[in-house]
Parts: structure tokens; sequence; C-alpha cells
């Protein structure tokens, strides 16, 4: 996948990402996370998700990655609940981990 | 509204059965096997895949999902078994059941339990064996294969309950389906005798059990490993 693809890969991704948490937000009463950007944490104390909320946004986001993009993506990685090293600390991270999966051949 | 089943093993037994079950109260079921072959039935779809083909079975959940809506019940049935001493069961048969009668199960309820998630709400029911409890002799890899999905279902249960749904399983003595037939007589009489039985198991006996895990009043009944039989 060159750079171009990614990039273009990405701008689709991050904004799925973003309208699941914007969900998310309207379920647990948080409205910060209406506002999210790619800094924005999943994890941790200061997220403000605690692990009920991760799991249902990373459904969420899997399920709208399989509808709008067609790709059958499975997120689950061993590092999941790694504090320093998950995949699913902010939404930036999230989005590389995804593309990762999607560039699996 | 017709509710939504998957159950895997469908081409012939119980899995056959529990799906004529189901369908005969109104559910749309999709069902899977290694054959082409499941009950003929407008509200029934087939789909032919091996169980622990990964890629094969999101794809089949997430394609159910989709066309239906919703998938309210999961029943991993579709299972393999092998009689044999400990010290002459080679590796790539143990390897094969707990493939097949865990790994492939453990894929369908997570991927079926995301869809449950997002509902807040769903039945999800394992099939083991009371061979489990009784430690049954000769059945080693079997046993283990199936006390692996007995675990599943416990720490499932616990980890799905906030998200309304219930995961449980049952665990029959024989049952007159091919799996068994293949099992010397007089070890079937022994088993049924310690458990207390007199006669071979029934899949509508079975199919009964199913059914109340899948009802939609039994919400707090998650966790739980059922066997039929004294044990």
């Amino acid at each position: 996948m060159n750079q171009t693809t990614k990039t273009n890969l990405r701008q689709q991704i991050v904004p799925i990402i973003l309208g699941c948490l914007a969900i998310l937000g309207e379920e647990i009463s948080r409205e910060e996370l209406k506002s999210a950007d790619e800094n924005t944490r999943l994890f941790g104390e200061k997220s403000g998700i605690d692990s009920i909320g991760l799991v249902t946004l990373l459904i969420e986001v899997e399920a709208r990655i399989s509808q709008k993009l067609g790709k059958n993506i499975v997120i689950a990685d061993e590092r999941a609940m790694s504090l320093t090293h998950s995949p699913f600390r902010r939404v930036g991270t999230l989005a590389d981990y995804i593309i990762g999966l999607i560039e699996k051949p | 509204m017709s509710k939504v089943g998957i159950v895997t093993g469908t081409s012939r037994g119980l899995g056959w059965a529990l799906s004529e079950h189901l369908l005969e109260k109104g559910w749309i079921v999709a069902g899977c096997s290694r054959l082409a072959k499941g009950p003929i039935h407008k509200r029934y779809r087939h789909f032919q895949l091996d169980i622990a083909d990964e890629p094969k079975v999101i794809a089949m959940i997430r394609q159910v999902a989709t066309i239906q809506g919703r998938i309210d019940a999961l029943v991993n049935n579709a299972g393999i078994a092998s009689m044999n001493s400990l010290l002459l069961t080679p590796t790539a048969v143990a390897e094969n059941l707990m493939r097949v009668n865990y790994l492939g199960a453990f894929v369908f309820l997570r991927e079926c339990a995301k869809i449950m998630v997002r509902q807040r709400m769903g039945r999800i029911v394992n099939l083991s064996t009371v061979a489990v409890p009784l430690s049954l002799q000769g059945e080693a890899a079997y046993v283990a294969s199936k006390a692996a999905l007995e675990a599943l279902t416990r720490v499932a249960s616990v980890e799905l309950k906030p998200y309304g749904i219930t995961v449980n399983a049952i665990g029959p003595g024989p049952v007159d389906t091919a799996l068994t037939r293949t099992v010397p007589r007089n070890k079937i009489d022994a088993l049924n005798r310690r458990i207390g039985r007199t006669e071979m198991g029934s899949t509508t006996e079975v199919v009964e059990s199913i059914m109340r895990f899948l009802n939609d009043q039994s919400g707090g009944h998650t966790g739980q490993v059922v066997y039929l039989g004294a044990v």
C-alpha cells in the first residue's frame, strides 16, 4: 500500500472512529467525546471510558468498517489492555492499527 | 418479527433437529456444516464451511447480521469426537479436536456476541457432554476440548452479562446420532448406567433443554452447565 492510499484510507477511518466516539459520548453522557480528535484518549482513567465503553466503541468501529469499506477486519489484540502498548490508546493509534489490519494480505 | 438464530453443525443429528424445531417456531435460521446439506425451508439458509475457518465464519455471521438486522441466538452444536487411549492419541488428533470443538465455537461466540452487544440482548448455548464431569476414560482429548468450551461458557457469561447476553452450556449423555453410532453398544450402556439412565437420550430432549436457555424470560440463567443425567 503506497503512502497516498494510506493517507486516503486514514481520511476515511478517522471520521468513522470519531462518529462512533460521538455516539458513545451520548450514551455515557461525556459531551467532550463529541468533539474528539486524533489525540483523544480511549483508554485509561483520563479517557473517562471504562472497559465496557471501550469494547462497545471497538465493536461499533469494526461493524462500520465492514459496512462502509467492505473490509471484514477483527479488532482484537493481545496488547488491548496494556496502558502503554495498547493500539487502542488514542484515536490516532487505533486508526493506524486498523490500517495495519487492512494492509495485511 | 421472526427471531434470528445461528446453529452450527446442521447437516445431521442434533443441529438438524434443533434447526427444524426453531423453524417450526417461526425462527429464521442460518446453519452451517462442512457438507452442503441442511434442512430445506424458506427461512433456512445454509453455509458450507469448516467452523475453524475464521474468515469464512466471520463473513457468514456478518452477512446474516446485515441481511436480517440482528442475531438473537447462537447454538454452538458442531463438534467432533474421538475415542482412543490417551497414550495412543496422535497430537494431530488432539489438536484437531481443540480446533473444531473449542476454537470454532470461540470464534462463533466472539463474533455473534459483537452483534448481540450492539443489540444489548442475546442467547448463546454451547454443547458440551457428560463425559467432562465423568472424566470419561478413552476420551481424554475430546473431554479436554469440551472442558475448555465449558470454561469459556462461564467466563463469557460474566463478561457478557452487562450487555444482556446469556451464555450457557448443555451436556447431554449419549444421544442417538452419528457421533455415537460408532461407539460400541456396551460402552454406551455402561455410560448410561453411570448417569442413571436406562436408555439413550433423544434429540427432542436436548432440543427442549436448549430452548429453555433461548427463552426471552431466561435472562437470569447464565454461566450454567446443565448435564442431562445424574452427574
